[in-house]
């Protein structure tokens, strides 16, 4: 277990006040809300910002937090609470809202033995949400997917443990960016359901927006002087493109309906980028020497001068 | 580790009481973001309102903003139109960058 130093993580002293954790909290949430800065880094320093928060705020927290001192016992970045943690503390509210847990650090120190988060327990158990990333392919032809979920179980004796299990999910074909996948009867409580919520994981070639998808598309330079067909592989098969004659490079070709299938399915937007061959050969020296000696072009005629 | 397989299917549509459970709201809430015009329910009533697509994506992103940020609806219309318009404004500069 590693120690977590929450002051740091909101970049405020040890001495500061209530009001100027809380200031520093509110600029460090906005700052990596997950849905105002994307990235996994973001939404990780975003969990880190609200457990520091969690503890914190609480002057119940905060006390038994301190009282494990700055030279807190630490043995190559492992930590271990002293056999007397919690002695002559109560902590009056133990479950942060939400159903995300913090580190294995704030979860022993202060979720011991607590009870699950709310709604738990109750004849109608809260929805759970979670997310799931799927590859862009696995959107063109739906898929099945393994997906591991770990939930907190109520034993006998009112004890609680988390249990790991594997579900499997089925991606239907056509689904976008922030559409919910539910698995009824699969949520935290009873009669509660699990909902997913899809990202795409970032494509090497295509640019999603909505069910149409972008991306460049390299063309040799002769290949857009002369136009034609050209063949182009898309999650869905290969297509025929056709090239029009003297083709610029940021020009704008649609393949309707060769986006992500759905009613209407989404189109292909490519982008053409002229490629240069790369001159290895002495061959290619001569050709491209003949070029520039046969071939009246100045790119830079219209800079003027 | 038990595996299990079992009924899934895409969040389509929405009633009114259930995007409310959906997004874990107060209906008088979810009013506010149908009058801010951030949800767009088809149907001209609550009784028969039906939230999709967009409508649900916005209004769990709105949830989020407003319980982990406590921003009002106001400020949560304004956050999710910026942040569309940053999104196309991110999405055409990764076109112009690639080329």
């Amino acid at each position: 277990m590693e120690y977590k130093d929450y002051y740091k993580t909101l970049g405020v002293a040890r001495t500061a006040s209530t009001d100027d954790i809380k200031k520093a909290f509110r600029k460090g949430a906005r700052k990596y809300h997950p849905d105002i800065n994307t990235g996994a880094e973001a939404e990780a320093k975003f969990k880190d910002v609200n457990e520091a928060y969690e503890v914190l705020k609480d002057p119940e927290r905060r006390a038994a937090y301190d009282q494990l001192g700055q030279d807190a016992p630490r043995t190559q970045g492992r930590y271990q609470p002293p056999p007397d943690w919690e002695g002559g503390f109560s902590f009056s509210d133990r479950a942060p809202h939400g159903n995300e847990g913090f580190s294995d650090f704030f979860e022993t120190l202060f979720r011991r033995g607590a009870g699950p988060t709310s709604g738990m327990g109750s004849t109608r158990g809260a929805d759970s949400h979670g997310r799931i990333e799927i590859s862009i392919e696995d959107a063109y032809r739906g898929a099945e997917r393994a997906l591991s979920l770990r939930t907190p179980v109520v034993g006998p004796d009112g004890s609680v443990r988390l249990q790991d299990r594997t579900v499997s999910v089925q991606v239907p074909k056509g689904i976008v960016q922030g559409q919910h996948i539910r698995l009824a009867g699969q949520g935290a409580g009873p009669a509660s359901d699990l909902f997913l919520e899809v990202s795409f994981a970032p494509h090497p070639v295509y640019c999603p927006d909505g069910r149409d998808l972008y991306l460049d598309l390299p063309v040799a330079p002769w290949e857009a002087a002369l136009g034609g067909h050209v063949v182009m592989p898309t999650p869905g098969g290969k297509v025929d493109l056709r090239i029009p004659k003297n083709a610029r490079t940021g020009q704008k070709l649609r393949l309707k309906g060769k986006g992500l299938p759905g009613a209407p399915a989404g189109d292909i937007y490519a982008t053409l980028k002229i490629v240069n061959p790369k001159v290895e050969t002495e061959q290619a020296q001569k050709f491209f020497e003949r070029m520039a000696k046969e071939m009246p072009f100045d790119p830079r005629a219209h800079l003027g001068g | 580790m038990k595996k299990a397989t079992m009924r899934s299917d895409t969040v389509d549509a929405l009633s009114f009481p259930d995007l409310c459970r959906f997004c874990q709201a107060e209906e008088d809430w979810v009013i506010e973001l149908v009058e801010q015009g951030v949800l767009e329910p088809i149907g001209g009533n609550p009784g028969n309102w039906r939230f999709i697509g967009t409508s649900i994506v916005r209004a769990k992103k709105a949830r989020r903003l407003s319980r982990d940020l406590g921003i009002n609806t106001a400020g949560v219309a304004l956050v999710l139109d910026l942040l569309e318009q940053r999104d196309a404004v991110l999405r055409r500069l990764a076109q112009y960058e690639a080329v």
